[in-house]
């Protein structure tokens, strides 16, 4: 029993530290909820120590805010337009939640929300809504276009729709698995080499440990690539349904 | 699984949303606006040093225009004073050189017809010292003595014929 809650899988568990219910639903607080709050409270005190004392020439702090603000603002300038920056304060939002989910999961003994899927899955849903909405408030009917661009000759057409229809509602699903799956892999392995370090002895612990090593720096690359992956595929998302084509 | 454990959807859910909607609401509310704030000022800020360096250039520019236009016209005006100085020169120049050479021609005539003059009154010796040699010669070597006359118009004979 003890070997097997600490498995590969036993990292992932949902554990109920404070059981809540409300009208019969589950709001238990858990090690993903601690982990999202740690995520919020990790965004908010590198904001507010990076705006405590703003200067014309940037502290270290007031850099790194800046540099992250430009570069997700710039993102969705580049790819949706000015229009767009509508709605940068929830990408900014989006990608930071989601950078620090990551971040914090590479801690030892930490937990990933992001490794759950119906976590992405409630993120990509909403955006898939969201964008979904907007487009047809922005272009009315219009927005089927999207499935069927202008100049289409119509036997292509017959191909072309379905397709385009299927790859839109295929969205949240891509948009969460990627995530999950980038997640989960790379704990698992993780923690799978570590268990090598301890079966193989001192000597030749070495080589997982090595591994280890640099499977981490790999996840650490692979955290901020995911999170920027998610901000960038829901601007392209956004940008289709503001400006269309 | 544990991602696939329907019981945990709902409390990951409900904690998701309000989380989520907290980090939303101030990073649209406090992040941003602080962070957009302080960029647009350093913006402005380099804009305006950037302004600031251009009217300086163009001042610079207006200067060394200014300068060149003046150093132009003094160029100019140098040249006109010269050309005017050199001119006069030259007049005054030609002037004296004109007074001069009509001294230097009246002294020159003058001289010519003085030795015009000495040369005629040499003619005129040169004639009686002849015709009195001559008769000194005719009295020696023939010991005539001859008329002054027929002398005078022979040895007129001979110049005429020696010029």
């Amino acid at each position: 029993m003890a070997a097997e809650s600490h498995g590969p899988m036993h990292q992932f568990e949902i554990q109920r530290w404070i059981p809540l219910d409300i009208g019969g639903v589950d709001i238990s607080y858990t090690n993903s909820a601690l982990f999202m709050t740690l995520a919020v409270l990790a965004t908010l005190t590198l904001f507010w120590v990076a705006t405590r004392h703003r200067t014309m020439v940037p502290s270290r702090w007031q850099s790194v805010a800046e540099i992250m603000y430009e570069f997700v603002g710039g993102m969705v300038k580049d790819n949706v337009g000015l229009a767009g920056m509508r709605y940068f304060p929830f990408i900014f939002t989006l990608f930071m939640f989601i950078l620090f989910g990551n971040f914090l999961g590479l801690l030892p003994y930490s937990f990933t929300f992001t490794s759950h899927i119906v976590v992405n899955a409630v993120l990509a849903m909403f955006i898939f809504i969201a964008v979904t909405v907007i487009g047809f408030a922005r272009h009315g009917v219009h927005y089927f276009s999207l499935f069927c661009p202008p100049g289409t000759p119509l036997p292509v057409a017959f191909i072309l729709v379905p397709i385009e229809v299927m790859s839109y509602f295929i969205r949240p699903v891509s948009l969460s698995l990627r995530l999950f799956a980038n997640m989960l892999a790379g704990h698992v392995l993780l923690k799978v080499l570590a268990g090598f370090i301890i079966s193989l002895g001192l000597v030749f612990g070495i080589i997982p440990f090595a591994a280890v090593f640099a499977v981490t720096l790999l996840e650490i690359m692979v955290a901020a690539i995911q999170a920027y992956v998610f901000a960038l595929l829901t601007c392209i998302y956004l940008n289709d349904a503001i400006n269309l084509h | 699984m544990p991602q696939f454990d329907p019981a945990t959807f709902a409390p990951q859910i409900f904690w998701l949303v309000v989380t989520f909607i907290a980090l939303y609401g101030v990073i649209a509310k406090f992040a941003i606006p602080r962070i957009g704030e302080i960029l647009e000022q350093r913006a402005r800020l380099v804009q305006d040093d950037l302004d600031r360096a251009a009217a300086l250039k163009a001042d610079t520019d207006a200067a060394i225009a200014t300068y060149e236009k003046a150093m132009t016209s003094a160029r100019n005006q140098a040249r006109d004073v010269l050309l005017a100085a050199t001119t006069e020169l030259k007049k005054v120049a030609d002037d004296k050189t004109a007074v001069v050479n009509a001294e230097v021609g009246k002294q020159i005539a003058d001289a010519e017809a003085r030795i015009e003059k000495a040369k005629a009154d040499a003619m005129g010796s040169i004639k009686s010292i002849a015709a009195d040699t001559a008769r000194e010669a005719v009295a020696r070597i023939s010991g005539l003595t001859l008329d002054a006359g027929k002398i005078d118009a022979a040895v007129g004979a001979a110049l005429k014929d020696a010029r």
